[in-house]
């Protein structure tokens, strides 16, 4: 084993040790009218009691050790980051207090808010996912038309050429007037958006496989559907998986653009709504709820893309 | 009984030409009329150009002949099918299976896996590959990938064995031991193969007849029976005197076509 402690783990308590005392001893900006809350205390006693706790464990488990060492840095100064924003706001009032609230405030909505922005949330993700879905099924299908059959490509291949491009948040005003409810163009515009990308790198993926693969398959007894589904397809997945990609950045975009369009319920929807009511600690708090979540989305497919990539490993540096 | 032996291939006046990317056509293949018998193995030599892949490509069925036919077993060929098993010069394993998924290939698409199964490990064993099941095809070496390739076309016990350059791009030392195990194959299964090389030394040592063949025009030019008992060694002096008469073969065929260039 080796060295068993290492100092680096303390420095994210350190950091929020500091930004407790910075909170705790430091008088509030005179200027300050609203009602104070222990939010942003909880918090941060929370942060350092979960921080010792990672850095005792880490005193016994050697990859948990070098990970969070090397992690502490990052953690800590975004501590600071708090810190010294609770300071700009809450203490010093530097910043206009309407647009900048303090770290207290945005705590206060997650606490009394939560069950709304969950269920906003729910909304957000049940329009992405039907839209998503409808558009990377589409998508693939297509591709796989495309980039196999040269008739498909004679016919399809210069409408997604000319449609393809345009940013599907362009269609929102004939998608209004054409669906019946407004969750239906939604659907239809994040559909698009996600439709053109994977449609392009999946037929784009699928035309570019070897031709010794396909020779190779026949000689083993290939019928033609085997050829694209177990050949065609699984060759191009690394192309299909780009497509992929830059649909689901596509989606939120469109997501979030639908929602303040007019779809109701949605995070987007939550986020607009509050800015024009001012309430600037929501608009914060909403924004944090689409961060985290996207990344998640965005984590979970890269988790999925390297399971089904595997082989690729030692191939390919991604 | 040789009569009731698989693996017969009649080729009757074959012709194949392709229109090149500028346009011209190019005769690779003509007058070809011949017999493979069941079970033999024959190797087909001569510089690039002369058409060598073109026949196994035309046998395969990934290709059709212009004029005239090759028939197995008395059926014309007009498709690829798995009855003729196909092994390239570079193995285009698929990479994005492990080397048993690529040797189960076959017999997955065929149907036929969960009967089989069994062989599918059977011919890892053959070529000796045990042990590398859960390996993808770029952790393996040249040599490795081409007998997982090989596997991969005998698992479906198909009834001729064409082979393109398969150990074109081994060095001397695996080519060799390559060569060893190919003839054990050869001779446990009783395939007819068919296998397309560069090396003379490769050809006399595995072959029981070999078709040396000359470009311009893309011809057998002449077929040539290898009569010396197996094992066989690379210094008797049968060996090296049927290796001199094919040299000379090819020798000949390439001065005369100088001759038709300053002509
Ligand atoms: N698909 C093809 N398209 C055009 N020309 C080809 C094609 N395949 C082979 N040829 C031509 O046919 C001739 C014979 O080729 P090939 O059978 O590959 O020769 P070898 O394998 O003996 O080197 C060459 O001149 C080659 O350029
Ligand atoms: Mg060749």
């Amino acid at each position: 084993m080796q060295k068993s402690f290492d100092y680096r783990t303390l420095i994210p308590t350190l950091s929020a040790v500091a930004a407790l005392l910075v909170h705790l001893l430091v008088p509030n900006s005179p200027k300050y009218t609203q009602k104070q809350v222990p939010y942003f205390t909880i918090a941060l006693i929370i942060i350092i009691a979960v921080t010792l706790v990672i850095a005792f464990a880490s005193l016994f488990n050697e990859r948990l050790r070098k990970k969070y060492a090397f992690k502490s840095w990052f953690i800590a100064t975004f501590i600071l980051f708090l810190n010294l924003l609770n300071l700009a706001t809450l203490k010093l009032m530097i910043l206009q207090s309407i647009y900048f609230p303090s770290p207290d405030r945005i705590l206060k909505v997650y606490v009394e808010e939560w069950p709304f922005l969950l269920k906003c949330l729910g909304y957000s993700l049940r329009l992405l996912a039907t839209g998503y879905l409808i558009g990377a099924v589409l998508g693939i299908s297509t591709g796989i038309m495309v980039g196999w059959s040269k008739k498909w490509s004679y016919w399809v291949n210069p409408l997604i050429k000319l449609v393809g491009p345009i940013p599907s948040t362009a269609w929102v005003p004939i998608a209004l007037v054409t669906f019946p409810t407004s969750f239906q163009a939604s659907v239809f515009l994040i559909a698009l958006a996600v439709w053109f990308p994977t449609t392009v790198l999946t037929s784009s993926g699928i035309s570019n496989v070897q031709n010794a693969y396909f020779e190779v398959s026949s000689t083993l007894g290939a019928r033609t559907i085997q050829k694209i589904f177990k050949v065609a397809l699984p060759a191009a997945m690394p192309s299909i998986f780009i497509g992929i990609f830059n649909g689901t950045s596509a989606s939120f975009i469109t997501l979030m653009t639908a929602e303040m369009l007019g779809v109701k319920f949605g995070i987007g929807w939550y986020i607009n709504w509050q800015r024009e009511m001012l309430s600037y600690a929501n608009v914060y708090a909403g924004l944090i709820v689409i961060a985290l979540t996207f990344s998640l989305i965005i984590t979970l497919m890269f988790r999925i893309r390297d399971r089904v990539l595997g082989w690729q490993k030692g191939v390919i540096k991604w | 009984m040789v009569t009731q032996k698989t693996g017969f291939i009649q080729a009757q006046g074959v012709r194949k030409s392709f229109v090149q990317p500028d346009g011209q056509t190019v005769v690779a293949l003509q007058d070809v009329q011949t017999e493979i018998q069941p079970g033999e193995f024959i190797s087909l030599i001569g510089p690039s150009g002369c058409g060598k892949s073109t026949f196994l490509r035309l046998v395969a069925g990934l290709i059709k002949p212009d004029e005239g036919s090759f028939t197995l077993d008395g059926v014309p060929i007009s498709g690829a099918g798995y009855e003729r098993g196909l092994v390239f010069q570079d193995p285009t394993l698929f990479p994005w299976l492990t080397i048993y998924e690529n040797v189960a290939f076959g017999l997955k698409i065929r149907g036929l896996y969960k009967e089989k199964k069994d062989d599918v490990k059977e011919f890892i064993k053959l070529v000796g590959l045990e042990g590398f099941e859960k390996a993808y095809p770029h952790q393996l070496s040249g040599g490795m990938a081409q007998r997982a390739a090989l596997a991969r076309a005998l698992v479906n016990h198909p009834k001729v064995l064409l082979l393109d350059e398969p150990f074109g791009a081994l060095d001397a030392f695996t080519r060799m031991n390559m060569q060893d195990e190919l003839i054990k194959i050869w001779q446990e299964r009783g395939t007819t193969t068919i296998m397309v090389t560069h090396d003379v030394d490769e050809a006399i040592y595995l072959s029981d007849k070999i078709f040396v063949m000359t470009p311009r025009p893309a011809k057998i030019e002449s077929i040539i029976k290898v009569e010396i008992g197996r094992p066989r060694e690379r210094d008797l002096p049968d060996f090296l005197k049927l290796r001199a008469k094919i040299l000379q073969i090819l020798n000949f065929a390439g001065k005369r076509e100088d001759i038709q260039y300053y002509l």
